[in-house]
């Protein structure tokens, strides 16, 4: 279901190189319309070269941060830094950003030339140099034969493109998109996104894109940063942010997730074993976590790394430890199938009641899949799968 | 019944919009060819004031009946020959330039304002502007004469200021006209160009912002472009009437304010001569649908555009 990151990490990622000085610096920023808190005191470093998303749903504040980048709102509290300048001040025409608004806000009344050519107009460019620019990033976005058509005369995907064309030929140092591919349908969509990325290496530019469209946010960016009621939930890559979420929204928000309550009977520094009535067995889990012995927390488990078995599965030897004494292992009856070409979703009620989703890869046909309704099945993880939330 | 109606295309949706047709076929396209018939006639001492166009003409001698159909064309070439006539269109067509260039400078502001002001205070903020609607134009010119005349309110306030002695009358001369003009069509330019500057998407102001364009200059590239419409619907609503406006020239003017209105109240009532007066309405009309038919093309083009 989550999509791999595509960037090969080569080199040491700069925001854990000390020595990094980040591009874009957000410092306890607050904005309030009235009694509204939009953003509530949040902090960021963004550096140089990454593609760096806002992931949350909508009223969670992601898009009135982007607009404080761009200039359009003004914190109420809190600085805004942007290259090392403090931007309080600063109007959006006279900060080196460009932004791709989600309506894309073209100009009705221009031409596709003259909508890219706006921006390098106010910059009091040549003539042929504006020619020059215009022609060559129009053809990076594939809309060479498309200059004189009206934005009207265009399709969806092709207006989001000219938005693109028209926020990277000023070659700002830093790109903010809103909900860049909200408007394209799915197959589009995820067309849009490599090209995206694709753009964004060539160019060097770095990215801000604000998205609710989690699967999006891990495709193409290289961080980040969840977002809830105004506040950042987590910041990190999209495999940290999927495989170890540090809290219930985040592990919530991102994929689907089943969630054991549960509480502590042991805390060593190699595993942790947590007592669950939800999922009707132990839990075990190898890593430690900072909790005192009794206390309540919830533990994800992500769907597709469960496995179902019509036998009580056999301890392999890696998994000796943690599935003895039945930890990790509970059974229950298939509910609900849900077949979706490449995997199937199962419903499994437990004997506590509880309902636990699960996916598998069709490796046979469907049709000679050993597991059907209400068929009783074992299900299993490994010591990994597990992620205790404490909050 | 029914069936003929259907059978002709006359019944459902057809009856809808022959309503309109048969409307505009009453009450515009006959008028008009009777005043154009009058306008080819000639003026006699009578009731109606003008020869008949058509007659009968029985010869009882011969025992012949004739049909005499007789045009007379010399009405519209006095309008041509007469420089009276030509003077007053003239002018009207500058007070009434003048009126729409006013009514556009005071006009987008207030539509700009409003369009911009929160939603909730918009409905009432248009409502100041079509209140003036509800008490009696006459009414409303009556008070400017209050206002503009000697010793009225604008002179007693530049007395009282010391910029002027002597008493000074504004009103009876061309700047009363286009003021009392420049204030009853206002709402005229407000009301289209609060509509189309209503619609603009705020959105495309701060893209132009954001890809560094000051304010004046975003007005100028991208609303002044979008809100053209909105210009030319309120120019000619404004323009339109203004040229052929009477009753405040009447008003207002000086003696000296020549307005084509005047000559057509003139001719009618002063020298009873139908027949020149129909041949300067309808001068006036044919003057006027040139502006009509380009702003009908344009708009047409302007919808097309937008969709």
């Amino acid at each position: 279901m989550a999509v791999q990151p595509i960037r090969k990490p080569t080199r040491l990622e700069p925001w854990q190189d000390p020595g990094q000085k980040p591009y874009v610096r957000i410092e306890k920023v607050t904005k309030t319309f009235g009694d509204f808190v939009a953003v509530d005191e949040v902090s960021l470093s963004i550096y140089r070269g990454e593609f760096f998303a806002l992931l949350g749903g909508s009223g969670s504040g992601k898009t009135t941060l982007l607009r404080m980048l761009a200039g359009f709102e003004t914190p109420t509290e809190g600085k805004i830094f942007i290259d090392g300048v403090d931007m309080a001040g600063i109007p959006p025409y006279e900060r080196p950003v460009n932004m791709m608004f989600q309506s894309y806000a073209l100009f009705p009344h221009m031409s596709v030339e003259q909508n890219v050519a706006f921006g390098l107009k106010q910059d009091g460019v040549a003539k042929a140099e504006i020619k020059e620019r215009v022609g060559a990033i129009l053809d990076l976005v594939q809309l060479g034969q498309f200059g004189k058509r009206k934005p009207h005369q265009l399709s969806g995907g092709q207006r989001q493109r000219v938005a693109l064309a028209r926020s990277l030929v000023k070659r700002p140092k830093l790109l903010l998109l809103d909900e860049p591919l909200g408007a394209l349908d799915k197959r589009l969509r995820e067309r849009t996104q490599f090209e995206l990325v694709n753009i964004q290496e060539k160019l060097g530019v770095t990215f801000i894109v604000v998205t609710h469209d989690q699967e999006e946010a891990m495709t193409m960016s290289s961080r980040i940063a969840v977002m809830n009621h105004g506040v950042i939930a987590q910041t990190g890559t999209p495999t940290e942010i999927y495989e170890y979420p540090q809290s219930r929204f985040v592990a919530e928000f991102i994929g689907s997730v089943n969630m054991f309550e549960g509480r502590v009977v042991e805390d060593q520094a190699d595993h942790v074993l947590i007592r669950s009535e939800d999922a009707g067995c132990d839990l075990y889990i190898n890593h430690a976590v900072a909790v005192p012995a009794g206390a309540t927390v919830g533990v994800a488990v992500r769907p597709e790394k469960i496995a179902l078995s019509k036998e009580p599965p056999v301890n392999a030897a890696a998994n000796a430890a943690a599935n003895a004494d039945g930890r990790n292992v509970t059974s229950g009856i298939v509910r609900e199938i849900a077949y979706l070409g490449d995997v199937s979703i199962y419903l499994v009620e437990l004997k506590t009641g509880k309902t636990v989703r699960v996916t598998a890869p069709n490796v046979v046909r469907r049709t000679e899949m050993p597991i059907t309704w209400d068929d009783e099945v074992y299900l299993s993880w490994r010591p990994f799968a597990g992620v205790v939330l404490t909050q | 019944m029914i069936d003929l109606l259907r059978r002709i295309g006359l019944w459902g949706r057809g009856m809808v919009v022959a309503i309109p047709y048969l409307w505009l076929l009453l009450f515009f396209l006959v008028p008009f060819l009777i005043v154009f018939g009058i306008s080819l006639s000639e003026a006699m001492l009578a009731q109606p004031p003008y020869a008949p166009l058509i007659d009968w003409l029985v010869d009882e001698d011969a025992g012949t009946t004739k049909l005499q159909i007789l045009l007379n064309l010399s009405n519209y070439l006095r309008l041509g020959g007469d420089d009276l006539y030509i003077l007053a269109y003239l002018n009207s067509v500058k007070i009434a330039l003048v009126t729409t260039v006013c009514c556009l400078l005071l006009g987008y502001p207030m539509a700009y304002a409003i369009a911009r002001a929160e939603p909730s205070k918009r409905g009432p903020l248009m409502m100041l502007v079509i209140l003036p609607f509800w008490t009696s134009f006459l009414i409303r010119i009556y008070a400017w004469i209050g206002i503009l005349k000697a010793n009225g309110v604008v002179d007693n306030l530049l007395q009282w200021t010391g910029l002027t002695t002597e008493p000074f009358e504004l009103l009876y001369s061309d700047w009363a006209v286009y003021i009392g003009m420049t204030y009853c069509y206002l709402p005229f330019m407000v009301l289209p160009l609060y509509a189309t500057l209503e619609k603009l998407d705020p959105t495309l102001l701060e893209a132009a912002a954001d890809l560094g364009c000051r304010p004046w200059k975003a007005f100028l590239t991208v609303t002044l472009p979008l809100s053209l419409p909105g210009i030319i619907a309120g120019s000619l609503l404004v323009f339109i009437p203004s040229v052929g406006e009477f009753v405040t020239p009447e008003l207002l003017g000086g003696p000296d304010t020549l307005m084509i209105g005047r000559v057509l109240w003139n001719e009618f009532f002063a020298n009873r001569d139908w027949p020149v007066a129909s041949a300067v309405a309808i001068a006036l009309l044919l003057f006027l649908v040139v502006p009509i038919m380009v702003f009908q093309h344009v708009q047409g083009r302007q919808t097309e555009a937008g969709r």
